[in-house]
């Protein structure tokens, strides 16, 4: 047997915009075993709904990531709005869906490019934040942020967009559909690319079913799973159709996570073709009291949010379960055996959102 | 869709041989999460199967000891560990046990007590 | 800032920020708004890094990491600190594992506010950060010429210890 080492991975590495850490096992070249340490971005911002009652709590649950930061608002207002039997006007779930699938577009492009990053693919990084930039811009143009909105409220949302900025969101999403096509082609055919990422990290439909990981992960082992299919917010009146590959290697999942950018742009054409006019909020009375479950897709995988309230202003627990939680087991498993070259990026096709992880 | 998304109490003794049926079922492991209630903590598992939803909720004393769940589904731990150290549950013989050093926080058992 | 002495290096840490403010830095260095073209490259190493970004909250664990990388870099250095997070603890401030800004741990000359704080903010942040360094830098000459160097700020260089 070769002598074992142990390598220190991070906290702070080029690749990483986030701070983890790993114990690598080595073989020589092998890695035998991974032992994550996390903490680095642990806030306890949970607890906090001790402190801020449940309708200053969005602006919190918005703050869990800055990637994903839409989702976790919609998702602990739905659990909120599920508790205290409101339910939030159409249009209101329209506009939910729109902001939620720009923010997969947002999430998507953003990882391509540090995937293009982690190659050393430097030009591919920028043409990917730069097609990212036009979808910030129509975030900037409809709530005034470009990372974090508050637009959720419980209830409903905040803000409305005015027909001239839904003609705008879909022109833009027309022509990042063009100049993606160029960007999308060199991921999934350059051969540089492709001999970093083919074959890398195979993940087992049965693995990936049994180890619970969620979203691209999941889909790009085989597995139609896709949770917009519960049919929250407007879901249920659009036609959402899960995206899967079958390698179950580092590929498929890019593969996976483009075409559901493309998805996303049918997505948002036809919510903004179907999408109704009136309210966009209800006005919510009372305190909520009881608990409740929900699930959102969020671009990374599956999210579950869990509120239980006392009828009180302050709520009793939140709960958030990220993807990446579900997604590290998986990912451990596949760290096993790889080369000390491919950590890094077999770290990376998992989507890894630490902030969310560690809350 | 209709799906299920149910909260089923169990006791202690009924908890393992459920978890058990449940592997052996085919649902995994989406959730687990403690709460603080006044007779000690809830525990909720939750299962997944396709898109259904079960919750199996456990009610525990403070200093009552709970057994991990990692010996069947091996992907709970990271979870379990956080429910051990955040809120101080008992829970024994965790497959990579990460002793209350998951988050290593300054604070100990942060949520056992208000405020 | 009539003129730039020289190209400084940026090096960027996630001391425990929610992301947001992360990849507008990130966006600093690309192509809509080019961090670069003040002769400025992100790198990754803090032994050559002439500015440190730090974004969020200080907490338990992230102190030793950010004291560690502060110490790394070479003299003279100056600390932007990047989102309201990182000035104060922001919305997190009262959270049981965050100390507070980045200021709690080690010094900081700029602070840029914002959550997220916006790339021009950042840049503005850091092109103010440049004037600082310019200024410390004349200071650190002016030291090791009257031979005091190891009261100015570079105390912790091979040559002086």
């Amino acid at each position: 047997m070769a002598k074992q080492s142990i390598v220190p991975f991070g906290p702070q590495h080029p690749v990483l915009p986030e701070p983890v850490h790993l114990d690598l096992v080595l073989e020589d070249e092998t890695v035998v075993k991974a032992v994550p340490s996390i903490g680095f971005v642990h806030r306890g911002l949970e607890k906090l709904v001790e402190l801020k009652d449940f309708k200053q709590y969005v602006y919190i649950a918005e703050r869990v990531c800055g990637i994903c930061s839409f989702g976790h608002g919609l998702g602990y207002c739905q659990c909120v709005e599920d508790i205290m039997g409101v339910e939030a006007p159409r249009r209101a779930a329209y506009l939910r869906t729109i902001w939620m699938e720009m923010s997969r577009v947002h999430s998507h492009l953003l990882w391509l490019g540090l995937l293009a990053d982690a190659l050393g693919f430097e030009s591919l990084f920028m043409q990917s934040w730069r097609l990212r930039e036009k979808i910030l811009d129509m975030f900037d143009l409809t709530t005034g942020g470009r990372i974090i909105f508050s637009v959720n409220c419980i209830g409903g949302v905040l803000k409305d967009m005015d027909s001239g900025m839904l003609v705008q969101i879909s022109r833009t999403v027309d022509e990042i559909e063009r100049e993606l096509r160029p960007v999308a082609d060199t991921f999934l055919r350059d051969v540089t690319v492709g001999s970093r990422l083919n074959g890398l990290g195979v993940l087992s439909a049965e693995d990936a079913k049994g180890m619970g990981a969620v979203g691209p992960m999941l889909r790009a082992s085989g597995v139609p799973y896709d949770s917009r299919l519960t049919g929250y917010a407007a879901y249920g009146d659009l036609s959402v159709e899960p995206i899967t590959a079958t390698a179950g290697d580092s590929m498929a999942r890019c593969e996976v996570r483009i075409r559901e950018i493309y998805q996303s742009f049918r997505l948002i054409r036809e919510a903004i073709a179907k999408i109704p006019q009136g309210d966009i909020a209800v006005p919510v009375k009372g305190n909520p009291n009881g608990e409740s479950f929900m699930r959102i897709e969020q671009p990374r995988g599956e999210a579950i949010y869990y509120v239980k309230a006392n009828g009180t202003k302050f709520l009793d627990r939140f709960r958030l379960r990220t993807p990446t939680t579900s997604n590290i087991p998986p990912m451990l498993d596949l760290l096993r055996g790889c080369q000390l070259a491919d950590v890094a990026l077999l770290i990376l096709t998992i989507d890894p959102c630490i902030s969310c992880t560690e809350r | 869709m209709e799906y299920l998304n149910t909260i089923e109490p169990v006791t202690l003794e009924q908890f393992m041989p459920e978890v058990v049926s449940l592997k052996m079922q085919g649902w995994h492991v989406t959730q687990l999460c403690a709460a603080r209630v006044p007779e000690g903590y809830e525990l909720s598992y939750t299962f997944g199967r396709e898109y259904d939803l079960r919750t199996l909720r456990l009610t525990v004393a403070e200093d009552q000891p709970v057994s991990s769940i990692t010996q069947i589904f091996p992907s709970a731990f990271l979870q379990e560990n956080e429910a051990a150290e955040l809120f101080g549950v008992k829970i024994e013989n965790i497959e990579k046990d990460y002793n209350g050093r998951l988050y290593r926080i300054s604070r100990e058992t942060p949520f056992k007590e208000k405020g | 800032m009539a003129k730039l002495a020289k190209s400084p290096w940026l090096l960027h840490y996630d001391a425990s920020s929610c992301n947001g403010c992360d990849i507008e830095v990130l966006d600093c260095t690309t192509p809509r708004f080019d961090i670069e073209r003040f002769g400025i490259i992100n790198t990754g190493d803090p032994f050559q890094a002439d500015i440190l970004l730090v974004t969020g909250g200080v907490n338990a664990q992230s102190e030793a990491v950010v004291k560690q990388i502060y110490s790394q870099m070479p003299n003279p250095k100056v600390v932007v600190a990047v989102g309201i997070c990182a000035c104060t603890g922001g919305v997190f401030k009262e959270c049981y594992n965050i100390k507070g800004g980045v200021d709690t741990v080690i010094p900081v000359d700029v602070y840029v506010p914002g959550c997220a704080a916006r790339p021009q903010a950042i840049i503005d942040g850091v092109v103010k950060a440049l004037e600082i360094l310019d200024k410390k830098r004349r200071d650190y000459a002016q030291a090791r010429k009257s031979g005091q160097a190891d009261e100015a700020e570079g105390g912790n260089e091979p040559w002086n210890t």
